[in-house]
């Protein structure tokens, strides 16, 4: 068999290896149950629970979770824009890197505490090792966020009737210091032991063979990237991502990164089925997400290792598949597959340029995002899944003349109207702001040369991407688009705070009301969620909504440019 | 708000200390046990230092040429080109480095030029070519460095370097180490 197809194969039996007994060791963690690591982790979280004066047995309702969430977010914004807006006297800055302009630094900061990770800098040239290591600083924490709120809600979907949902700032230490620092530590020491640098120092000034001298970035980098990857955040060190040969330097820190990429979203998964103690449910929940990733998996490899038929039209040999924007140390098939390992959960990591694949596998990482919720983020890929939870059976109960429920409570009016609101925020931010950024190339495209490096379909999709991967919390892009400008700048940013919050504090509103609601307990007529049928109707729901929101738009961007191609 | 807003606080610093601080010196630390004490992977020939799987601008007809870079290999501001497939001006660009391939090389037939070798990379410091892109070169180097074409071949063979354990990935050769390699010959 292909030995590229066969890498991407093992990745993913990998993958299932490590994230059913992660998930169960996630479980224990949310449910307060000992593990053989408490020895060294319960003085760690004391520490942080009395510098940080919590107490962290206080339970808290949804709304105080919430309350909790957002000011923690609010001074983490705060800090991230004085720190970005000042590097140029600030320590840690080598190269002399310069400050960030305003609306450049609130891009960045809502990026990163949004776990976005949008980058309209390069990193190389863009910021100071201080200016990385305060956004490594989000990559951990906005990570343990989405964990912490996820964990909520977990603890919502129990079957007792409750008002309280366990403490944030205790789920928040926990998700940071018992399984993002651990993982992040494994990964960091396989890649600089495979020759990532990790080094306080500035550029390396070498001599070529052919006597030219080219400096070489250096940095703090194994450090950064291993959460980059574990965090489903996804701003990498280099300009170019992972596709950086100091970031991801062979096959083997390729693999390693690529299952960091989905390893505590599909773990968050399992980890439900121990905390309700409904595994079938986990599984149900997996393969749905899981059929996903398949259907746009495969397309994405097939199409790239097939390779550019213009440059097949020129009569060269294209074995490799195409090549444009990949390395070879990769191959098309595992560009490819990291292309939709990122783009299905909210990572945004690249080992390969998106805007240079080929119109299939550039719709397949769109629709990945659009979605967003097949594996989805940590922790807030399982709320965007939640949502269509809800809106399945409360179709599904329509359908079969049934009082909707879900785990025993009863689905009402009020929170049908906040699944909806949630449901169609995501294709209204990612239509509304490609709308307007077409009017305004449209209505001047002189002016705003600068903004497309592609002419045509693709133009249009560069500027799609842009707008998705900023809803979707991604932070991939179709890197062409000349995106450092005021409108750009703005106009994401406000996008990813709307695509991070609201759709937090939806699921968790929903959630919280349905805890506090009686408990019923299983009949015959109730609606199984656990069953295969079921996971085939919210399949449907997922496909109907994406089908129909973004159709129209795909087709004025990838699948255009698919059919016109000569 | 008010009873959330210092606790969020004093948690966020001490975040900073314990995750910007603690576990990134600890990474530090081990990285002083890893080969070239991090920073990065480091070969040293004739008292120079070489940033092995960073590419390298190659214009000499002596020497295996790198992929071409987007970014004129500056590996202080690494990018791909971002081009779409169907792209005009970029497929202009991929003929004409076709052409000119073919005439520095012209015992190739245009069918055995290798994609990898007209189109750019990812991060513009692409360290790698397939053996195919190394072929193809063999002889242009050979007549260059007055060598048999053999010699040249039985270099790229030596540094072919296999799929991860045998049969994960790509098969691949580093340009640079085939570069100092045939700076040993003589």
């Amino acid at each position: 068999m292909n030995s590229e197809l066969l890498g991407i194969i093992f990745m993913y039996g990998l993958v299932m290896l490590l994230a059913i007994p992660l998930g169960r060791y996630i479980g224990k963690i949310f449910n307060y149950e000992s593990t053989w690591l408490d020895k060294v982790f319960n003085p760690i979280d004391k520490l942080f629970f009395k510098i940080g004066g919590i107490n962290p047995t206080k339970e808290m309702n949804w709304k105080q979770h919430l309350v909790a969430l957002l000011t923690i977010n609010i001074v983490w914004f705060v800090i991230s824009i004085l720190v970005l807006t000042n590097m140029v006297w600030l320590p840690l800055n080598p190269d002399g890197n310069p400050s960030m302009s305003g609306d450049l630094a609130f891009n960045t900061t809502v990026s990163f505490i949004t776990n976005t990770n949008l980058q309209h800098y390069s990193g190389e040239s863009g910021l100071s090792y201080l200016g990385q290591l305060t956004l490594m600083l989000w990559q951990f924490i906005s990570a343990g966020c989405g964990m912490a709120i996820c964990a909520a809600v977990f603890m919502a979907m129990k079957e007792k009737t409750s008002a309280t949902l366990g403490n944030f700032y205790s789920f928040f230490v926990r998700s940071c210091t018992r399984v993002l620092l651990p993982l992040s530590f494994v990964v960091a020491i396989i890649l600089v032991m495979n020759g990532t640098p990790m080094t306080f120092e500035g550029k390396d000034t070498i001599t070529t063979l052919e006597g030219n001298e080219q400096n070489v970035s250096r940095g703090p980098v194994a450090a950064f990237v291993a959460i980059k990857q574990l965090g489903t955040n996804g701003g990498g060190f280099y300009g170019p991502n992972s596709a950086n040969p100091m970031e991801n330097p062979n096959y083997l820190t390729n693999i390693v990164e690529n299952i960091s990429i989905v390893l505590i979203p599909i773990a968050m998964v399992f980890a439900l089925g121990f905390i309700l103690k409904r595994k079938k449910l986990s599984w149900t929940i997996y393969s749905v997400m899981t059929l996903g990733f398949l259907v746009l998996l495969i397309p994405a490899v097939i199409s790239e290792m097939n390779g550019n038929p213009a440059i097949s039209n020129m009569g060269i040999s294209q074995n490799m598949g195409s090549m444009e924007g990949k390395e070879v140390r990769f191959g098309a098939a595992a560009s490819a597959n990291w292309a939709t390992y990122t783009t299905v959960t909210s990572n945004g990591s690249v080992n390969a340029m998106h805007d240079s694949m080929t119109p299939i596998a550039g719709m397949t990482t769109l629709l990945g995002m659009m979605i967003n919720c097949f594996y989805g983020g940590v922790g807030v890929g399982f709320l965007n899944f939640y949502i269509f939870i809800i809106l399945g059976v409360f179709i599904s109960g329509l359908m079969v003349g049934r009082t909707p429920e879900f785990l025993g409570k009863k689905i009402e009016a009020k929170e049908m109207k906040i699944a909806m609101f949630i449901a169609l925020l995501h294709p209204f931010l990612i239509l509304v702001g490609t709308a307007l950024a077409s009017h305004l190339y449209a209505s001047d495209s002189e002016a705003l040369s600068g903004w497309l490096a592609n002419p045509g379909y693709h133009g249009f999709s560069e500027m799609l991407y842009e707008f998705t991967s900023s809803s979707a919390n991604n932070g991939s892009g179709f890197e062409g688009l000349g995106d450092n400008t005021p409108f750009w700048n703005i106009a994401t940013g406000v996008v990813m705070l709307f695509a991070r919050y609201l759709p937090i504090i939806g699921p968790v509103a929903i959630a919280g009301m349905l805890a506090q609601k009686q408990y019923i307990p299983e009949s015959n007529g109730t609606l199984k969620t656990d069953t295969s049928t079921f996971g085939l109707m919210v399949f449907a729901v997922i496909f109907i909504v994406a089908a129909l929101s973004f159709f129209p738009a795909l087709t004025l961007g990838p699948i255009a440019e698919y059919f016109s191609a000569k | 708000m008010k009873e959330n807003i210092i606790p969020a606080i004093r948690l966020t610093l001490f975040c900073a200390v314990f995750f910007s601080g603690i576990y990134t010196m600890s990474i530090l630390g081990i990285a002083q046990l890893a080969p070239n004490q991090g920073n990065g992977e480091i070969v040293t020939v004739n008292g120079k230092n070489h940033h092995i799987n960073v590419a390298q601008k190659f214009v000499e007809n002596k020497y295996f040429w790198s992929r071409p870079s987007a970014v004129d290999y500056n590996a202080a501001g690494s990018g791909g080109s971002n081009k779409g497939t169907n792209n005009p001006d970029y497929l202009a660009e991929v003929e004409t480095r076709i052409d000119s391939f073919l005439i520095k090389n012209p015992s190739v037939k245009r069918s055995e030029v290798p994609s990898e070798l007209v189109t750019a990379s990812g991060s513009g410091l692409d360290p790698n070519i397939s053996v195919q892109g190394a072929k193809v070169q063999a002889k242009r180097i050979a007549e260059s460095r007055k060598i048999s074409e053999e010699k040249v071949l039985e270099i790229i063979k030596q540094n072919t370097e296999k799929p991860l354990l045998g049969m994960l990935g790509t098969e691949k050769i580093n340009v640079l180490q085939l570069n100092i390699e045939l700076d040993k010959l003589k």
